[in-house]
């Protein structure tokens, strides 16, 4: 294998990286400097978990990386573009086309129906309605909703809502998915499912930045970051690391 | 909106596909709480109902004063014999036998003379008068007119036709009876060709006339009524052969005489714009002659202009009260779209993490307002058609609606919707996209 060699487990060029990255509120006389200087590359291919107690600035962190928020200095290149210090129009156009966010609790629009939530993200990118009505159909399938296209949120169980909020997150197809506890709210059995459906998205080559605090995650995971009062604590090879690169490894050998 | 004027993000906003896709997502969250929707656009719906509703009542009266105007002619001026008031008159004319008075031949003649630029003069005379067929009467007010008398006063046949210069000049017995008088004598059938009886002599009926316009209602002595006077018209000549110059009549015991030569002349202006000063030089010659009140003017067009004033202010008066009740309504929208903002704030959120612009969201909710203010507008509409319809229908009120005023009223309700939904949409788009997710 000819390819370069990332520090960690992803392949090629970085799709993140970070910077020097700082961030700080200021709060009347107060300023609380939540980052202090993070630097980090993920590379294509990562599933990355982001720990830390609370309050540390994952939330924090993850907003930066979603480009809903800007860091007060440092850089961050996103697919090979510094967005770090853009205007507010083109930073929309860059979480559009870029990321895919998945929530702790499912942020659907309720008074639309499965097929046009996930139709969302692809209605801003100014995509056709047939085509649009396509995918979206075909995502809600995959996450196995083809029976429920036309279904509103209400009417779906938490574990149901949060498998749409994953095929609204893959209708741009996009560099990174973002997510903030995105078990949080589910019972183990639905947890387990939304695990599964990570578990194949990165087998299929998605890049998955995730903050959490549940354990079977890391257990899933090929890195894990931790932070701890805005620094970078440690950053090590998840449990799937080894098993990711070998199913890698086989499928270029099966493709040779 | 000027912020976004340029945008080439706006443009994409408010391409058509996009303009329909946002309304159809507009009208699914209008209609996720329906009542409070309606509730919105009711005060809409009243502000156009009323726009609508008051400009086709003040249409139609206007319309109707000005068509009545515009028959007595707008280049006519007309002069009138009124018998003057015992008090006004003081002197030892009043207590004589005969009263003498109005507009004489020596009148006409002075104006004819004196006044340039006019081109006919037409006098007539009134006299009141029973008029009969067989056991039928009717008290009824008899014209001694001219053949040119119809197409002065816009008056036109209905059957029949007009006596000539030649039945004129041979004083004949002939008549033509207005709507209202051949009705009432002749209820089962025709008049055309039979004859009236007043006093001793017989008329002929040679045509049917249309009934006089209120406006121009001239019963000389005996005062405007509101009913449609009933009136016979003979030639001027035969009504001078028959009654003279002086009238007699006994009436509820006591008996009247009075002497007056016309008790009407119409005077036609060559020029439009020469009307208002031929009708001063006209009052000049009159006034230099009369000492007493006895006539009045009236010049069709100066009531046509007091018109036009008239419903100008009323539709100052309209306008401030359509003004009114359209900012009512839209501040009870703009409320309604605030808390709406207010309330969706995770919505916004939702949105912009998923790539919406601040373009995108201000033309969501200016569209949602829209759309609220333009239902209200469709059903202010309609409500505001019914209104006047039914108005006409019980009350017997003309009403005139102009195509524009249903326009007119629909696209400020749709700009109401525009002015008061700017500000919760901008409100709405200036949100902090991390801060509106973490909303509750
Ligand atoms: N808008 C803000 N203004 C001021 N301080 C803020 C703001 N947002 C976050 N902070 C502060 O930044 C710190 C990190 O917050 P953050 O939400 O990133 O924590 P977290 O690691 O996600 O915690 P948790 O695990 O509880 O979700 C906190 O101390 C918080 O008070
Ligand atoms: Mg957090």
């Amino acid at each position: 294998m000819s390819l370069p060699r990332a520090p960690h487990h992803g392949i090629g060029e970085p799709i993140i990286s970070l910077r020097d990255i700082r961030k700080s509120y200021q709060m009347g006389d107060i300023t609380s400097h939540v980052l202090q200087g993070l630097s980090l590359d993920i590379y294509p291919g990562e599933y990355v978990c982001i720990m830390g107690p609370s309050g540390c600035g994952k939330s924090t962190l993850l907003n930066l990386l979603g480009c809903l928020d800007q860091p007060t200095t440092g850089d961050y290149i996103l697919g090979g573009q510094n967005v770090a210090h853009l205007d507010d129009d083109t930073l929309s156009a860059e979480r559009c086309r870029k990321l895919g966010f998945i929530f702790q609790s499912y942020n659907l629009i309720q008074q639309l129906s499965v097929v046009e939530n996930i139709e969302v993200p692809m209605y801003y990118r100014g995509m056709k309605d047939s085509d649009m009505r396509v995918i979206a159909v075909r995502l809600a399938t995959q996450v196995g909703l083809s029976h429920r296209l036309y279904h509103r949120p209400t009417e779906l169980s938490g574990g149901q809502q949060q498998r749409v909020a994953i095929a609204r997150a893959l209708a741009n197809d996009p560099l990174v998915i973002l997510a903030d506890e995105a078990t949080g709210n589910l019972d183990s059995k639905s947890g387990q499912e939304i695990l599964e459906a990570f578990d194949e998205l990165n087998r299929q080559g998605k890049t998955l930045v995730f903050v959490t605090h549940d354990e079977r995650m890391v257990q899933r995971c090929t890195r894990v970051i931790r932070l701890r009062d805005g620094y970078l604590d440690k950053d090590e090879p998840g449990a799937a690391a080894e098993r990711r690169k070998t199913e890698r490894a086989e499928r270029e050998l099966q493709t040779a | 909106m000027s912020f976004l004027a340029n945008s080439p993000m706006l443009r994409l906003a408010l391409s058509p596909q996009h303009l329909l896709r946002t309304m159809s997502m507009g009208t699914k969250s209008i209609w996720l709480h329906k009542l409070r929707s309606f509730l919105t656009a009711l005060g809409v719906v009243f502000g156009v109902a009323s726009v609508v509703a008051m400009l086709a009542i003040g249409e139609g009266a206007s319309h109707e004063a000005q068509e009545q105007i515009r028959k007595l002619g707008s280049q006519n001026i007309i002069l009138q014999s009124v018998k003057p008031s015992d008090s006004a008159g003081g002197t030892n004319e009043t207590r004589s036998m005969v009263i003498d008075y109005g507009i004489t031949a020596r009148d006409i003649m002075q104006i004819k003379q004196t006044v340039p630029g006019i081109s006919i003069v037409v006098p007539s005379r009134f006299i009141n008068d029973m008029v009969w067929n067989f056991d039928r009467k009717e008290d009824s007010q008899i014209v001694g007119a001219l053949p040119i008398y119809p197409e002065m006063r816009h008056r036109r046949l209905v059957g029949g036709r007009f006596f000539t210069e030649m039945e004129l000049s041979e004083r004949l017995p002939v008549c033509v009876l207005n709507e209202s008088l051949a009705a009432k004598l002749f209820p089962l059938n025709t008049p055309m060709g039979k004859a009236v009886r007043v006093r001793g002599n017989y008329y002929h009926v040679i045509g049917i006339i249309e009934d006089e316009g209120r406006a121009a209602d001239s019963t000389g002595s005996s005062g405007p009524s509101n009913a449609t006077t009933t009136q016979m018209l003979i030639p001027f000549s035969t009504l001078m052969d028959q009654y003279g110059e002086t009238f007699f009549r006994f009436r509820s015991g006591g008996f009247e005489a009075e002497k007056v030569e016309y008790h009407e002349a119409v005077i036609r202006v060559k020029e439009l714009n020469q009307v208002m000063s031929r009708a001063d030089a006209v009052k000049h010659v009159i006034n230099t002659n009369h000492k007493k009140d006895d006539w009045r003017i009236i010049v069709p067009i100066e009531l046509l202009r007091q018109a036009e004033r008239t419903k100008e202010i009323f539709s100052i008066v309209l306008g401030s009260i359509a003004a009114i009740s359209l900012l009512v309504g839209g501040i009870g929208i703009m409320n309604i779209m605030l808390a709406s903002v207010t309330e969706r704030t995770r919505e916004i959120g939702i949105r912009r993490a998923l790539g919406a612009k601040q373009s995108d969201i201000v033309v969501q909710f200016l569209v949602e307002t829209i759309i609220l203010s333009g239902a209200g507008g469709v059903m202010g509409v309609l409500l505001g058609l019914a209104i006047p319809t039914a108005i006409s229908h019980f009350a017997g009120v003309t009403t005139v609606i102009q195509p524009w005023a249903p326009t007119l009223a629909f696209s400020i309700s749709v700009f109401t919707g525009i002015a008061f939904g700017i500000y919760p949409a901008r409100r709405a788009a200036m949100m902090n996209p991390v801060e509106a997710l973490r909303h509750e």
